[in-house]
């Protein structure tokens, strides 16, 4: 047989969809010249995503694409699509056909009748633009029309067998609900489910009344893929999978570029500053200055230059320059020269996904190099908890990608333990720093003291500091510790006045004790002196007796000769004894 | 469905013995469903507009051009041309009291 020829003979070619997620989980597109079933409910994004595997084809492929419409007018089809950017004016002339078969509401039906019309004339069409895709958009549209079950079979084959001998690559669109889904029921379609080989399940259910979108590939013949659902979203440019470990990662450029965090003393204590393309996380309760410290991270990132987006869900972006501005943190002119893009996501509404996409797009939008969420924690209050976390890793996982420095701050549950591991989204596993706020209660005060938690790759101070908010910015102070406690606030003044007074008042002691030293030498060095004039005189007076004494001796000895002389007395000397 | 109105003037038109019916009939070459579409037409025809109906036949297969720009996609399909209003009629043409309802005749038989 024809077909079965061909499906051997092209076992592992894909047909990349160009749509993010989609050709990472199937490990690069739908099967090559076999036929994928794409099965959702109403308003679940199948005619988008159809319509976008073969613009991707006709633009990027070199395969063009015949879009066959049960359902939905083809003018109607590229009027919605318009918005997402697409030009299919362009690739329409040549390269993208629409066929509009929607069966006319007057239609007679009288007997069984095939597809065989259908066919030929998309032999012919696809002949003529050498078309490679094909999607058939809402087949149930027409399946219905058949009289019986195997009539419905026999076309359904009739297609396949069809689509199999040209080998071209096909994609049948199913409107079906969760009973679909949950496979149990063998009518209308299930058949076709064996018949094809590549099966995706499109799936819009509202989680704790927000609204989720799911994507899930339940077969694909001959690949591996990826089973899980994995939520999507229909952003500006049309389908998007979230898809966490995009293999992008793996090259993440990877700096030891210092970045200040914009307040000076913060950076001594990170030894330098953020990393750049690090992920910082900032906890701590509402009010303890999360929002300013990564103000001020914003204000230090223009101030190089640098393009950043502030994303604030809890105020409106123009609340938040005006409370920054009271700490000295002047926002506002780089708002005005374009640097700084304050986005109030107040007005994004729907899942943690709806979020991520629509944070890339703005950021992609403003080639921003540095990225600001405050709080990310939001999130996780929009549906599903589950979800959300894994959106924050991703958002991590995406920043990282694209070397953009994020930082992010959450907050945390005042009725929620009180430890700072209770980081809702758990982003703190995967943050490279994490830095934490929190108010420490002392002598009838609050004071907001800050403390590194991690920092990868950075030597980072252990101590708590008083964080200090003025009109004149954010300064840290060091702490005192004293019988075991970190001082805050007035204790630390307290503290500080104390060592002053003590300090005064030993240098005063000192100086005294000085004073009296210099007049005691003094003292000694007179009485030094004193002594050596006396002890000169002693010499002086010992050198006179010495002398006299000398002279006497002559004298007396000199007179003895004389008396001899003069008395006549013998030459020998008399024995004197 | 068409108002009551129309049809019974449609009716009228078709019940009267001069107006001449044209049909045109896509096949998709002798598929059995076709076949058996233009067997049930031709006896039709016999047995109620003797004398009084032309039936134009298309094979989609030989002619798909044609059959794209006429939007024709199942086969077999009826087109009944005149007399105004055209009508389509899509299967293999079984049920005669359906053909004769969508053509504006009455049934011979009460």
């Amino acid at each position: 047989m024809k077909s079965v020829r061909s499906s051997l003979m092209k076992v592992s070619t894909k047909a990349p969809t160009g749509i993010a997620g989609i050709d990472e989980i199937t490990g690069g597109g739908l099967p090559q010249g076999r036929t994928t079933l794409l099965v959702g409910g109403p308003g679940s994004g199948k005619t988008v995503l159809a319509l976008q595997f073969l613009v991707h084809g006709a633009r990027e492929c070199k395969e063009p694409g015949i879009f066959v419409a049960f359902e939905e007018s083809s003018k109607r089809i590229v009027a919605n699509a318009e918005s997402f950017g697409w030009k299919l004016a362009e690739l329409q002339r040549k390269k993208l056909f629409f066929m509009d078969i929607q069966p006319m509401p007057d239609l007679v039906q009288s007997g069984d009748f095939d597809f065989g019309g259908m066919l030929a004339a998309l032999e012919a069409k696809s002949n003529e633009i050498k078309a490679r895709r094909i999607v058939f958009d809402a087949l149930d549209v027409i399946l219905t029309l058949l009289p019986d079950e195997a009539a419905r079979r026999r076309e359904i084959y009739r297609l396949h067998e069809w689509l199999l001998a040209r080998e071209l690559t096909g994609l049948i669109t199913l409107k079906a609900g969760e009973e679909y889904i949950s496979a149990r029921s063998q009518s209308p379609f299930g058949f076709m489910r064996f018949m094809v080989d590549c099966t995706v399940i499109l799936n819009h259910s509202v989680i704790l009344g927000v609204s989720q979108r799911n994507l899930r590939i339940q077969k694909y013949r001959g690949s591996s893929f990826d089973e899980d659902e994995l939520p999507f979203v229909i952003g500006k440019n049309g389908f998007e999978v979230a898809f966490a470990h995009t293999p992008i990662r793996v090259d993440a450029k990877v700096t030891s570029e210092r970045i200040s965090s914009g307040v000076e003393r913060l950076d001594t204590m990170l030894g330098g500053g953020y990393y750049r393309g690090a992920s910082v996380l900032i906890t701590g309760f509402s009010g303890t200055a999360k929002t300013t410290l990564s103000g001020a991270f914003a204000d230090a990132a223009c101030q190089r230059g640098e393009r950043t987006l502030f994303v604030s869900f809890d105020s409106d972006g123009s609340e938040v320059i005006r409370n920054l501005a009271s700490v000295g943190i002047r926002l506002d002119r780089y708002v005005k020269n374009g640097c700084l893009s304050m986005i109030s996501a107040r007005t994004i509404t729907g899942s943690a996904e709806t979020f991520l996409a629509r944070i890339k797009t703005l950021a992609k939008e403003h080639r921003a190099r540095c990225l600001v969420i405050d709080p990310v924690s939001t999130w996780s209050k929009s549906g599903n908890a589950l979800t959300a976390r894994s959106v924050a890793e991703r958002l991590i996982d995406w920043a990282k990608a694209d070397g953009t420095t994020l930082v992010c701050t959450s907050l945390l549950d005042e009725m929620s333990s009180q430890s700072e591991s209770s980081s809702s989204l758990q982003i703190s596993k995967i943050a490279d720093t994490w830095i934490h706020l929190n108010y420490l209660l002392q002598a009838g005060e609050r004071n907001r003291g800050l403390s590194i938690i991690k920092s990868r790759g950075t030597a980072h101070s252990n101590q708590v500091r008083e964080l200090i908010l003025s009109d004149s910015g954010v300064t840290l102070a060091d702490t005192y510790t004293a019988g075991g406690e970190v001082l805050m606030g007035a204790l630390r003044w307290q503290k500080e006045r104390a060592d002053r007074v003590a300090n005064e008042v030993n240098e005063v002691a000192a100086k005294l004790k000085r004073v009296k030293l210099d007049a005691e030498e003094a003292e000694l060095e007179v009485r030094v002196k004193s002594l050596q004039t006396e002890l000169l005189a002693k010499q002086v007076e010992k050198e006179l007796l010495v002398r006299t004494t000398e002279s006497r001796k002559g004298e007396i000895s000199q007179g003895l000769t004389r008396m001899e002389e003069l008395r006549g007395a013998d030459a020998t000397k008399p024995d004197r004894k | 469905m068409e108002p009551m109105q129309q049809s019974r003037i449609g009716s009228e038109i078709a019940m009267n013995p001069l107006v001449m019916f044209k049909f045109r009939l896509y096949v998709a070459g002798d598929a059995p469903n076709s076949a058996q579409a233009l067997a049930n037409l031709t006896a039709l025809c016999r047995a109620h507009l003797t004398d009084r109906h032309e039936i134009e036949i298309v094979d989609v297969f030989r002619e798909p051009k044609r059959a794209l720009t006429d939007g024709i996609f199942m086969t077999p399909t009826l087109v009944k041309l005149a007399p105004s209003p055209v009508r389509m009629i899509v299967g293999t043409l079984s049920q005669t009291q359906i053909l004769l309802d969508a053509f504006g005749l009455e049934s011979d038989a009460p």
